[in-house]
This record gives C-alpha cells, structure tokens and sequence, in this order.
C-alpha cells in the first residue's frame, strides 16, 4: 500500500488490524473498497484527544481492547433480544430488525413495508457485488476521513437500504431496532432515500449491549426534493457506541431530526448534514442523559453550501454523578450560500459536583448576507423553581424529575411526532425514577 | 391551629438576624392581618412558615396543629394543610400549569394517604373553580406562569389555593401589582375560603386589601416583633399614621 503506515500502537488497534486481517479472506466482492477504508485506519490509528475532531472523546484512551467482530445471532437469540427492546412499544409503527449488525428478515415487517411501496434491500446481499457495493460503502465526503466511518466500512456486517418512492407517504413510522445479541461488536450500515416529496418518519433504537460489547453504526440519510423526513434515534447504555448519521437535504425538504443518548458507558453521535438544494429547513435536536462515569458526546457539523436555507439545532444534557458530556457544534455557511439562517443552542442542567459538560459551538461563515447565532449555557437546578414546588406538596424526588422534564421538554417535543415524543418522555421519566 | 412561640431566625448564609421573638397564635376560623413596614419581616415569616431553606432559626418553635413545623420539609407542611401564596409566583418553563396542578394535588392526597383524583373529576374541580376566578382554559395550557400578567399570576395562586384546599393559608402581599378589579377578583376568592375550620394569615403593607378581606386580629411587625395587636380598626389607623409610631418605639 502507498499510504505511509503508522505503527498501530495500543491493544485495540492491534486487536482490530489482527481481526481485519481474519476477515478480509471472506470478504468476497466488497474487499478493495474495505482495504481502502482499513489503509486510512492504519495511517490514523484511533482518534485520540490530539485528534481536533476528537478532543472531548479520546476514543483510543477509552478503549482498552477491541472486542471481535459479532457472529451471526440465532433467530432465538433475536427474538428474545427484541422482547426486552420495547422503548417504543407504545408506537404504532413497523419495525425492521437488525441483530449484531445484520437484517432479521423474519423479524420485521417486510411484506407490510412492501406493500405500502417501500423498498427494503439486505445490505449484506448489496455487498455481494462490486458495482453495489460501491454505492454503499463509499464514504460521504464530510467525513472521508474519519475513523470511525472508515472502520464501519472496513468491518460492516450488514443493514438495510429503505427507499421511499418519489410522493409515497408510508403510513406509520418505521423503527429500525439494533439489537446485539451475545458479545462482540456491531458494524452496521443504514441507508435511507426518500424520493422526491416523500414523508417518511424513522425510528432507529439501539438496545444495551453486553458490557464487552461495541457499536459502530452508520447512517445515510438522503432526502430527495420536497421530501420530509422525521427522525429519532435512540442510543441507550452499552459499553462503546460510535453513530455516525449523514443527513443530505435536497431543494425545500424538511427534516427534523432527534438524537437521544442515554447511558453509562461510552458514546458519541456525529452527525454530517448537507443542504445541497435551496429553500430546505432542519431543525436538529439532541438531549443527552447521563449519570455513572457515563460519556456522551454529540457532535454536528452542518454544511450550508446553498442559499436560502435554514437550521435551527438545540442540544440539550443532563448530566449527573461524574459523568460528561460533550457537545461540539459546527455551523458553515459557503461563500454562495447567502440568506442562510442558521441558530444553533446548547444548554446542560448539571445534577452533581463532579458533573461535567463541554460545549464548543462553532460557525465559519464565507457568506456575507446571513443570520448566524449560536448560544451555551451550563446551569443547575433553580432552588427557587425547586421550592416552589416543594410548597405546593410535590416530594424533592418528583420536583426535580419535574424540572429536569421540562427543561428537556422543548428539544423533546419539537420533534412533533406525539407517539415518538410521548415514547421518549417516558424514557425520560424511566431515568429520572432511577436512583443515581 | 398556628402558635409561633418565641421565634427567632437568621438568614443561613450571612447569619443576619430577621425575626426576633415573634409569638403568634391564630385559631381555627380566624383571618389574622400582619402589617408592617418594608424589611420588618414580614416575608421571612412567611418563607420560614412554608419552610425556605434560606433560613436558620435560633430560638423558638413552631407548632401546627400542636406539632412542630421545624422538623418537617416544605411538601410535608403543604401536605399537611400549609399553603402560602406567594409574592412573587415564579414562572417555570416547560411545565404544563394544569401538569402542575395536577402533580401537586395527587402529590397531596397520596401523601394523606387519599386515593389520586381520577382524570374527569381533576379536570372538573379546576374548571369550576378556574370560572370563578376567571382563569381561562388557554391559562392553564400554557406554562406554569409564564407570559401570565402581575393580576394573572395571583389568580394562579388563589386557584391552587382553592384547589388544594389547605387548613391555613399564608398570603404573602397577595394585593401587590393588583389593579381594583383584580383586587376584588382575588379577594373573593379568598373570601370564599373563609371557613370555621380553616385559617389565614395575611400579610400586606396596605389596608385597602382588608378593605375586602376583613381580618379578626391585626398585628403591627417592626424589626422582627410584634409589637401591638389589635382589631380590625388598627389597619385603619396605620393607613392615617403610617409606621412611624411604631419603628420609633423599637429604635427607642
């Protein structure tokens, strides 16, 4: 290989390259475009804290070793795996089931997707021929460098592709459920296309993993013209999570999108969003729960490269015990994308002493005819808030749990969705009746 | 139903002394004013009587219904029967006001040991008594407080009040920022409160509020005393003479 290698120094990188060299025998007609991706990983290593990208989320200090690659999961496996993933139960919607990274066709509900005219194809079987391959793994080019996405091509299991035809509008939202069943780590890819002025809304859930266990999943969203797309993605506990979302937004789609970390262990959501067509409107939403030693790191680059486009992003984080959460924000407006409005906040509630939250909003802005804001706030709970509702006969426990409610309440509820927004609150509230 | 027994309290954080031997007995069925000028304590009273954490009390007791309020938290004494309205009703973002209600209500009954309020008859109780105070169903929908007008927040205040049905209520200058209108609005509603077995405390800097709701008994605070009791005809006399009888006799 022509890349100048760097010798891969801790017990995870040697683990993943020695595991990569195990898989690469079997990976058939996928092969070049994985050696491609591992050549970038063995340049860079992990991501560590020198890493810009990286600061807040020292992936190669967090882990210790790397965890093989998860065999295929026994349909029993599965099944009971997906009797205990039911945050969403309370949501009419379809669901299509992937486990350690793989589709579960007799899990989900393809017959009924395929009649309301949406397409769903197995990853796997994409993977199986160069040309489709191509189309899957290549990675977007905001983050063609990163090591994360490139170790999710390098090792990816599995997924599925939904295709929402052009003005199909699918009667009831679909959650894709990751399950990880056993041990090991999840490489899975997900690749969503609505046609022009599709609706569609998308659950993508992933259910705790095995203490030992990793995820390294990836998104692409594509938004074709006039489409609109709603989508919610919640990450809750496991050991080490890495979400990488691609969201490309097309001329006057809507997306509003949500992202709900909730754990103890190790995870960060990146997401990369492209507004390639004027006139289109996101708003992006995140709330991150954590207490433990819990780490969560939710970080955005949003790409204004045209006119007329709006973004509105609100982050907010609880944090509790010594927990920390991390929120890096980066709004750029391109030299030609003039009139974009772009208003990005980030606000964390801290819950104890030793809870901590790093904020870094950022804006490049090449524009000269834009409105441009970004705010952070960092705070704890108001005692007088707090004492006025003790006053009225509501106990401290369910005074705060109220309080925290509500200052998660507006990143929550501006998703719109009532079943998803009412599935996710009780998530909140199944948190807070937890003692830290 | 209230003694106060030799009561002395400090602010907690900078140890300044605010209440210097208050005794205070209130009965079931009476309606007790207390006056006072600016900074006599007035306030405190209150806060420490809903129990603020602000405060430290050094000397005295408290006793509601012949136990002592001091061991008990603020949920506890509100659940007990203790309701103050307060000065200024604080304003909370994101919480539904019928939410609130609903929260503080149940938190009550479940903490007396009284089944939760089903839905219709919640909902049913707050409309009547939101009629009487017209409080429109759009107020409650909105945020606790939030955008709600000077006169609108101490309706608020009066329809919890009647909501929770408290054994002693303490209006903390429930009159302040009130125009003649809401003035009488929210003293009928405390008039409709008045009842042989439930007792109020009001304090305000002014006589025109007793002018509608009349009190039994009226005390003069000054320098965190009592220092004269009298009946209702001494909230007149303080309106004609002011304060300064009575600071000049503490200073003396």
């Amino acid at each position: 290989m022509n890349i100048e290698t760097r010798a891969l120094k801790t017990r995870a990188e040697t683990d993943l390259a020695s595991q990569y060299e195990a898989l690469r025998a079997s990976a058939g007609a996928s092969v070049a475009l994985r050696d491609k991706a591992f050549a970038l990983f063995e340049a860079k290593g992990l991501p560590h804290r020198r890493v810009e990208e990286y600061k807040y989320s020292d992936l190669r200090a967090h882990l210790k070793s790397a965890a093989a690659p998860a065999a295929v999961a026994s349909l029993e496996q599965s099944t009971a795996s997906l009797a205990a993933a039911e945050a969403f139960a309370g949501v009419d919607r379809f669901r299509v089931v992937l486990d350690n990274g793989r589709l579960v066709a007799g899990l989900s509900d393809l017959e009924a997707l395929a009649r309301e005219g949406v397409g769903v194809t197995d990853v796997a079987l994409l993977l199986e021929d160069e040309a489709r391959a191509r189309g899957v793994l290549s990675a977007p080019a905001l983050a063609c460098d990163d090591v994360s996405v490139a170790l999710n091509t390098a090792f990816l299991q599995g997924g599925v592709a939904i295709a929402v035809g052009e003005g199909a509008s699918v009667s009831k939202p679909v959650e894709i459920v990751h399950l990880a069943s056993g041990e090991g780590a999840r490489y899975s890819r997900v690749e969503v296309s609505l046609g022009t002025g599709a609706k569609f809304t998308l659950i993508e859930s992933f259910a705790p993993t095995a203490s030992s266990g990793e995820v390294n999943a990836v998104s692409n969203y594509m938004v074709g013209d006039e489409a609109e797309l709603t989508t919610a993605r919640l990450v809750a506990g496991g050991d080490t999570h890495v979400s990488s979302i691609f969201l490309t937004l097309g001329t006057s789609s809507r997306v509003k999108t949500l992202g709900f970390n909730v754990g103890t262990g190790f995870a960060r959501t990146q997401s990369f969003v492209s507004f390639t067509g004027e006139h289109a409107d996101a708003d992006l939403l995140g709330i991150t729960m954590l207490r433990g030693k819990g780490h969560g790191d939710q970080t955005l680059v949003v790409d204004h490269a045209v006119p007329h486009c709006n973004s509105r992003e609100l982050f907010k984080a609880v944090v509790d015990g010594q927990a920390e959460a991390v929120f890096q924000g980066k709004i750029i407006v391109r030299p030609h994308a003039q009139k974009t409005d772009g208003r990005m906040m980030t606000q964390a509630l801290l819950l104890s002493e030793e809870a901590s939250m790093a904020n870094k909003p950022e804006l490049e802005i090449f524009a000269d005819d834009v409105q441009c804001a970004h705010g952070a706030t960092s705070g704890q709970i108001d005692e007088d808030l707090l004492f006025y509702l003790r006053a009225r006969g509501i106990p401290e426990t369910e005074a705060r749990a109220l309080l925290v409610l509500a200052f998660l309440a507006e990143a929550v509820e501006e998703l719109g969705d009532e079943a998803i927004v009412a599935a996710l609150e009780e998530r909140v509230r199944g948190w807070l009746s937890v003692e830290a | 139903m209230l003694e106060i027994k030799n009561l002395h309290a400090r602010i907690a954080e900078d140890e300044t002394e605010i209440l210097r031997g208050i005794d205070l007995t209130v009965k079931p069925g009476e309606v007790h004013a207390i006056m006072g000028p600016n900074g006599s304590g007035k306030s405190t009273l209150s806060y420490i009587l809903a129990g603020k954490e602000d405060y430290e009390i050094t000397e005295g007791d408290i006793l509601f219904n012949g136990e002592s309020l001091l061991d008990m938290e603020a949920d506890e004494r509100a659940a007990a029967g203790l309701f103050l309205a307060f000065q200024y009703p604080i304003e909370i973002p994101g919480v539904a006001t019928m939410t609130f209600l609903k929260t503080a209500l149940n938190a009550q009954r479940k903490a007396r040991g009284e089944g939760e309020l089903s839905t219709p008859e919640f909902m049913k109780r707050v409309k009547d008594k939101a009629a009487e105070l017209n409080i429109t169903m759009d107020m409650l929908k909105r945020p606790l407080n939030v955008g709600f007008s000077g006169g609108e927040k101490k309706r608020s205040e009066i329809l919890q009040m009647s909501l929770l049905e408290p054994k002693l209520c303490v209006l903390d200058e429930t009159d302040s920022g009130l125009d003649i209108d809401a003035l009488r609005i929210v003293a009928d509603g405390v008039n409709r409160l008045r009842s042989p077995d439930r007792a109020m405390v009001v304090i305000t800097h002014y006589q025109r509020l007793l002018d509608h709701i009349v009190p039994d008994v009226v005390h003069v605070l000054s320098r965190g005393r009592i220092v004269k009791t009298g009946g209702k005809e001494l909230a007149l006399e303080l309106e004609k003479n002011g304060y300064a009888d009575y600071v000049g006799e503490q200073a003396a």
